[in-house]
């Protein structure tokens, strides 16, 4: 049992001590802002989910790697998150859908982790204290709590050119669709799941985070959408211009971040929650309907709920009020904040998608 | 959606006794359904057959019928109440298969009051087998392939395409009842015509096995906007094959991606949507093939369920409280989640922990009866446990069964396992038996492969893993002394959920040395929050499990703390009875300003519902787990005499001065045949004459002493465990010999796990009272001295049948005022002698000499709650267990009939208490009462007459007594003169009398016609007993034997009437009660009463 465990703590920038084996790739210090998880299923899609990037994921179940990792199941080609904090990383999995086990792809992935640790008592102190920066690993304390000090929290950061493509690329639409539309997605980080939905009503292509709105346009798609992806939504704000110079002249449909920096197209502001949205059970109501869907969410950065005359909140998160959706007729956009594209978490929203479409019949 | 302003009255249907298959789960879900809706100011009408359940206080409904759950009684009751609504989705299948009934009358739903719920459509698209298959494939759901029959000669030949193996699955059934895999035409033959029996509507299906595949459930809920949600998953450890009632379950699901759980979602919500449960929660349960993923769908209960209670206690999410507030119009969003005040119940908990459940079986009662678990579910009862990691959650359910075992092994108990080799180990962990779990974990300590169990098995290899991580700590920690032991190795162990006990086995020291090393090291249990949404928000609930991690949440108080200790998980002779007085203990002090905190490890109760106490501890009941709670809260008084005997037996080691009520040294008297038997002499009350022995010798002299029959039994045992009667001296010496060697060899049973005979555990040997009465005193003593009375009851059977498997009635029908005055007199002086703070239960045994007059002998007193405690409450609307509380806590008796707690009791009515066994069960057992306890639950009757209440109580217990037809008795010699006057009565009514020879001379003899007389066994004359029962040509079967033991004569009678379905008594005494209240009851009108009105005497004359 005891074998060859590598002890390692995590040190919070405030100083808290939390104590662990190491898991995954050696590391001596591993900084970034540690965020926690609630979701009890999809391990593999949140660790290689890019809108992590420059954060440490904390699981707050249990046991993670229980069903092992698979080859589809990835949400980019590679995890961007830095790090992984767990309270037990399964030894052995089984599924009949893996391919390997978790530790082997943190290893293959250079994602370090940290298990063993009282992640009911982390996630406690981040409800309270908020998002912090922190850092783990086999350094001793001390160093480890310099790390914290300086891994920079993501405010003020744009880290969607660390995630995007370097390259416009083509997903071809499914092969079932008839007479795809042809959409433009933004890439600021964007999930490989939303791909897929999308894929199966257009043929998509997909363009680097930095792309301008005239380039978008002369591609004449039918739709625009706007990726999740990491960071303050504050800060990209080449996207800000480029998605102002697309509004009213294409529908756009944007998810995460791509809500965030619509809706700062469109006049609002966006704030910092205090310890974010993660996890695969938040309920949102459809202002709409008044029906109730529950959603799959990773967000710290949330729209003000002061929206401009022209625009409408959609949609709204029961439990705190945060503004989960948004749409200008006029200007022929919407977003919402949760995935509904899951990946992991639930369906419930996945008629967004068709919405999309709608959105896009009505403008040819 | 705001709540429905058109109802103004809701029936809400109870589920009766508790009975394998359906526990106290729905008392639960009945008592948060009643609360939530007198809340929101609806009028409550309630039927419920069950004393022992909280929901039939009579606070919790403006009306409480203890009436049986028939449906001309139900049409009685609506006829009287009008209500405006039926909620049947919170009693069980019972109250589901009741309003199906009423439906069918038009009394429910369509032209009579509506359903809410669910509605009749909804309940038979999912409870007709053939309606939901159809339903299930409409909306391209797979499931096993099947085929339908009605008949033998139908089944026969849609098991021909189905093809062998295949399982056998009735309608409209409960806890599996009537299932069954088949391998062969044989056995599908046998097992198909059980089905059709079954099924209430003759339906059964008849399916392709898919034993072997994984288990799930999901519990999911749905509003009148068609919200849906999912509350928990469940996975079985145990694969298909397994009723999941028999399963040892985990919440979440363990080894599901998150594509194939979103799946299972979106497919879980199909099904509630097409089935057309409206509003409320529904157990969907599916099967995945471990190989491919293929998903099928098993079946949907339209209703709350058992596992709706587990996952409500898993998570935290109200499930019934909740249910019953959509089936009233609100909707999910409406709702406040209570446990984080500010967010709704319109989410899905996710939890930051792993549970675990145990279920409980009670073979051990059921000699003859096999061991092995399969689609029918025999447990009684079950555990649940909460760790942080799967290792720690399972051993701490094992611990809290209180079958001996202190985890996974690791104990004495585990030497058994020695005994098996390598083959014999494996093929034990591929039947699925109750220690199956043992097995695998010996089976992976010996190295014999993970893979190889797996296939073997069946069982999940990330579930095989973890056992090998406890199995090889396990190893690991056997190699070290307790001074090599660290803090990291002992935080290890501890995270792994190994007990102290354990690890003072495996380090070879006492459990005391290894809590001591373990402080010492810093390594103590911390108590996590259970908050439905793993600490994303602050909880307002403080409901709490220990482990080991860093910190602590137990909220700071600075009120009196009292700490009640429940009763466990449900077995035989421990059971709903018991969780109801610790309910009763929290309410009254709560009242009364302290701060209550309950311990207890029964996912099914009241007592674990986070609403009930201002603190729930989710633990085992060990002195491990209680001191640590006791560690954390330091409160100032420990409840353990409501809970029956698991608490008790911590009374001793527990802080000296911290226990309330009666003195730990007190109950040790009661307890210890020694100073007990002082105390009776000292005070002058008669006893049956006996002695303790612990060699056949000593036994023969006590005997020859005393006179024969004799009761032998061994000490310190619950529920008349292994207690026999014994008529000579080569009985007796056989019956020693097994006493002693229990444990050892082919009559090993649990009770050799709890220890052999010895000159601390020795062998009581007392005369054997014939024909007496027997009555059951429960009193409340406080420190002033004085002693109230709450009941005294008379047993319809006679001493030597358990006094928990024989009816029994308030006001005693025979019993004379001189007599009644003895035993309270009697019952008042033991209380004084100890020193009784709280409740009492006195056993006396009556016999009535031939010139009237009575003799009164003391069988044994308990200075705790007692079985019969609500059901005295029930009788006379005076709340003895909530008496009790407040005494322990300093009031006295005086002080609570000025606060008017306690009130005179109420009279003018009649109330019989009657047992509920479970032969259907165990087909192959003797249905013959004895005194070894086997009743799981018990039912009241309430009327004007003995005679009314008691045919009441044999409706509500599924024993309904024939209007005509024929009666068969077959009586022992002594029973004659008594069953002759019973006989003369059934023919009076009309009856045709049936007898074997004996039996029949008599009758004959004494000018009673005798239509049919049967041979006795071995005699090859006159017609066939089992032919005639098994012919269905008998309506009642009357059979005592001669001796009440395992070896009594007429087991063939007793087993073709239980595979029959045939009411059996056997008793003369039983027989004598049901022909006169068989001839009262048919011959008087169906009357109902409230308990409301029976407690408030003035109402009950106004309405007369
Ligand atoms: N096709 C099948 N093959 C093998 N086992 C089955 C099959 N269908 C059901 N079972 C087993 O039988 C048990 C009882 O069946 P179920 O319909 O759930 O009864 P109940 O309604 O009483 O819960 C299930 O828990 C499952 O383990
Ligand atoms: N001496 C006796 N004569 C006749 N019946 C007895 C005698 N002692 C006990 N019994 C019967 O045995 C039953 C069980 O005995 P009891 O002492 O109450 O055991 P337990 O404490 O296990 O419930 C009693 O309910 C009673 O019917
Ligand atoms: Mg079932
Ligand atoms: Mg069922």
């Amino acid at each position: 049992m005891s074998g060859d465990l590598r002890e390692a703590a995590l040190v919070l920038a405030d100083g808290t001590v939390f104590e662990g084996e190491a898991i995954g790739p050696p590391a001596a210090t591993v900084g970034g802002e540690v965020v926690f998880n609630t979701a009890m299923t999809g391990y593999q899609e949140i660790i290689t989910d890019p809108s992590y990037a420059g954060q440490i994921i904390t699981f707050t179940y249990p046991h993670i790697g229980n069903y092992g990792v698979n080859g589809v199941d990835n949400e980019a080609s590679r995890p961007f998150c830095r790090g992984v904090i767990v309270r037990d990383l399964a030894r052995r999995h089984s599924s009949w859908r893996s391919s390997g086990d978790l530790a082997t792809f943190m290893r293959a992935s250079g994602i370090p982790g940290i298990a063993g640790v009282d992640t009911r008592r982390l996630t406690r102190h981040l409800r309270d204290s908020g998002a912090m920066p922190g850092a783990f690993g086999t350094a001793d304390h001390t160093t480890l709590k310099q790390a914290a000090v300086d891994a920079e929290s993501t405010d003020g950061c744009d880290l969607t050119a660390e995630v995007t493509c370097a390259e416009p690329y083509h997903r071809p639409a499914a092969a079932d669709v008839e007479s795809p539309f042809h959409v433009v997605a933004y890439d600021f980080g964007i999930k490989s799941t939303i791909l897929r939905h999308l894929s199966k009503l257009a043929r998509v292509e997909v363009v680097p985070a930095s792309t301008s709105a005239a380039d978008v346009l002369d591609r004449d798609p039918d739709g625009v959408f706007l990726s999740n992806g990491p960071g303050d939504p504050a800060a990209v704000t080449h996207a800000h211009q480029a998605i102002a110079g697309l509004i009213g002249r294409v529908p756009v449909f944007g998810i995460c971040l791509g809500h965030q920096l619509l809706a700062t197209a469109l006049g609002t502001s966006t704030y910092k929650l205090p310890f974010g949205h993660h996890g695969g059970n938040h309920p949102v109501r459809r202002i709409e309907t008044g029906g109730v869907e529950i959603t799959s969410q990773n967000h710290n950065y949330a729209v003000a709920d002061d929206v401009p005359t022209g625009v409408e909140i959609t949609h709204v998160n029961l439990n705190d009020g945060v503004v989960e959706g948004i749409r200008s007729t006029e200007a022929r956009a919407f977003s919402v904040q949760y995935h509904p594209e899951a990946g992991p978490g639930p369906h419930d929203a996945a008629y967004l998608f068709a919405l999309f479409a709608d959105l896009m019949t009505e403008g040819v | 959606m705001p709540k429905r302003t058109d109802i103004e009255t809701i029936l809400l249907i109870g589920s009766g006794p508790i009975v394998i298959g359906q526990a106290c789960e729905f008392d639960y879900s009945g008592t948060q359904a009643c609360r939530v809706l007198m809340e929101e100011g609806y009028r409550v009408v309630l039927a419920n057959s069950n004393p022992a359940t909280i929901m039939t206080d009579p606070e919790f409904a403006d009306r409480t019928y203890l009436e049986p759950l028939d449906p001309d009684v139900l049409a009685a009751i609506i006829d009287r109440e009008r209500p405006d609504a039926v909620l049947p989705t919170l009693g069980g299948q019972t109250a589901l298969n009741l309003a199906m009934a009423l439906v069918e009358r038009g009394v429910v739903g369509e032209g009579g009051v509506p359903l809410i719920g669910a509605s009749a459509e909804a309940i038979a698209t999912a409870e007709d087998r053939e309606k939901f298959k159809e339903a299930m494939v409409g909306i391209g759901l797979q499931l096993p392939s099947s085929g339908f029959a009605y008949t033998l000669a139908e089944a026969m030949d849609t098991v021909a395409s189905v093809g062998l193996p295949a399982i056998i699955r009735p309608s409209y059934i409960l806890g599996g009842g009537g299932t069954g895999i088949a391998a062969t035409h044989e056995e599908f033959r046998v097992l198909a015509a059980e089905g059709l029996a079954t099924s209430p509507i003759s339906e059964i299906l008849i399916e392709q096995s898919i034993a072997g595949w994984k288990e799930y459930e999901l519990e999911v809920m749905r509003d009148t906007a068609d919200n849906c949600v999912v509350v928990c998953s469940i996975e079985n450890l145990d694969p298909m094959g397994v009723h999941t009632g028999d399963s040892i379950t985990v919440a979440p699901a363990q080894t599901l991606s998150d594509v194939e759980y979103q799946t299972m979602r979106d497919d879980a919500f199909r099904v509630i949507r097409r089935v057309g449960v409206e509003t409320g929660g529904s157990n969907i349960q599916f099967a995945v093939n471990p190989t491919d993923g293929r998903q099928v769908v098993i079946e949907m209960n339209p209703r709350v369920s058992r596992s709706s209670a587990l996952a409500s206690k898993a998570t935290g999410f109200p499930i019934a409280k909740i249910a019953a507030r959509l089936a009233v119009g609100y909707t999910l969003d409406e709702i406040p989640n209570d446990i984080t005040a500010k967010t709704p119940a319109c989410f899905e908990p996710t939890i930051d922990y792993v549970v675990t459940k145990v279920p409980r079986w009670a073979f051990e009662k059921f000699p003859g009866v096999s061991d092995r678990l399969g689609t029918r579910m025999q447990s009684v009862g079950e555990v649940m446990a909460i760790g942080r990691t799967f290792p720690e959650s399972l051993q701490k359910a094992l611990r809290s069964l209180e079958q001996g075992r202190l985890g996974l092994g690791c104990d004495p108990a585990e030497a058994e396992l020695a005994a098996l080799d390598d083959d014999e180990i494996v093929r034990a962990a591929a039947t699925a038996t109750p220690q199956r779990i043992f097995h695998l974990a010996e089976a992976l300590r010996r190295g014999l492969g993970q893979s190889r169990l797996a296939a073997a098995t069946g069982v999940d290899p990330w579930f095989l893993d973890q056992i090998s991580i406890i199995v090889e700590e396990r190893a690991h920690l056997a190699g070290l002394g307790i001074d090599g032991v660290d803090r990291r190795t002992w935080r290890r162990a501890k995270r792994l959920g190994f007990s102290d006990g354990q690890l003072a086995y495996l380090l070879g020291c006492t459990e005391g040395d290894v809590r001591a090393a373990r402080l010492a090291a810093g390594v103590a249990a911390t108590f996590k929050t259970v908050d439905t949404c793993a600490a994303e928000f602050e909880a307002h609930t403080p409901y709490l499990y220990s482990t080991y991690e860093d910190d602590d949440e137990v909220p700071a108080s600075d009120g009196k703390k009292i700490v009640i200790l429940g009763s466990g998980p449900n077995r035989i002779g421990q059971g709903i009875e018991f969780d109801y007085c610790c309910v009763h203990a929290s309410f009254a002090l709560a009242d009364a300003g302290y701060e209550t905190i309950m311990v207890n490890c029964n996912p099914e109760t009241v007592s674990t519902d986070y609403d009930t106490s201002d603190r729930l501890y989710f633990e085992p009941l060990t002195l491990e787990d209680v001191q640590n709670v006791l560690d954390a809260e330091q409160p100032d008084g420990i409840i353990v005499s409501l809970g029956g005997q698991t608490p008790l037996k911590l009374a001793a080691a527990l802080p000296e001065g911290l226990v309330l009520g009666t003195s730990p040294a007190s109950i040790d008297v009661a307890e210890d045949r020694q100073r007990w038997n002082e105390l009776c002499d000292r005070l002058g009350l008669r006893q049956p004459a006996g002695d303790t022995a612990t060699t056949v010798e000593r036994a023969i002299e006590i005997a020859e002493d005393v006179g024969y029959p004799v009761l032998v039994r061994p000490s310190y045992v619950l529920g008349g465990r292994a207690m026999e009667i014994v008529y000579n001296a080569a009985d007796l010496s056989r019956a020693m010999k097994e006493l002693a060697h229990f444990g050892a060899g082919e009559t090993a049973g649990s009770l050799g796990r709890e220890g052999g005979l010895s000159a601390e555990r020795p062998v009581l040997v007392d005369r054997f009272l014939e024909d007496a009465i027997e009555v059951d005193v429960d009193a409340v003593r406080d420190a002033t001295g004085e002693v109230f009375i709450g009941g005294v009851m008379e047993h319809v059977e006679e001493a030597g049948v358990h006094s928990g498997d024989s009816a029994c009635a308030i006001p005693p029908p025979t019993l004379g005022h001189a007599t009644i005055e003895l035993l309270e007199e009697q019952t008042g002086a033991l209380a004084a002698a100890l020193d009784v703070r709280g409740l009492l239960n006195v056993q006396f045994a009556v016999r009535r000499d031939p010139g009237g007059h009575d003799e009164v002998f003391v069988i044994e007193a308990n200075p705790r709650a007692s079985r019969t405690v609500p059901f005295v409450a029930k009788a006379t609307g005076v709340p003895l267990a909530k008496l009790a509380a407040r005494i322990m806590v300093g009031a006295t008796l005086a002080e609570l009939r000025t606060e008017g707690l306690l009130r005179p009791k109420a009279t003018g009515h009649v109330s019989v208490k009657e047992a509920v066994l479970p032969f259907g069960r165990f087909p192959e057992s003797d249905t013959l009462l004895g005194p070894e306890m086997r009743s799981t639950g018990e039912v009241m009757g309430i009327d004007t007459t003995f005679g009314l209440a008691f045919a009441k109580t044999q409706i509500s217990a599924a024993n309904p007594l024939p209007r005509s037809g024929s009666v068969f008795l077959s009586l022992a010699d002594r029973d004659k003169p008594a069953g002759l006057r019973a006989a003369r009565r059934f023919a009076e009514m009309g009856f045709d009398l049936v007898a074997t020879s004996g039996t029949a001379d008599y009758l004959i003899d004494h000018g009673l016609g005798v239509a049919t007389v049967v041979a006795k066994l071995g005699e090859d004359t006159g017609s066939d007993a089992v032919e005639l029962i098994s012919g269905g040509k008998v309506d009642l079967v009357v059979n005592t034997p001669r001796g009440r033991g395992p070896r009594a004569d007429g087991a063939h009678i007793r087993r073709a009437a239980n595979l029959a379905n045939v009411p059996c008594l056997t008793t003369v005494a039983a027989a004598t009660a049901a022909a006169g209240g068989m001839d009262e009851w048919f011959n008087s009108p169906l009357r109902v009463r409230s308990l409301q009105e029976y407690h408030h005497q003035s109402q009950l004359t106004m309405e007369l």
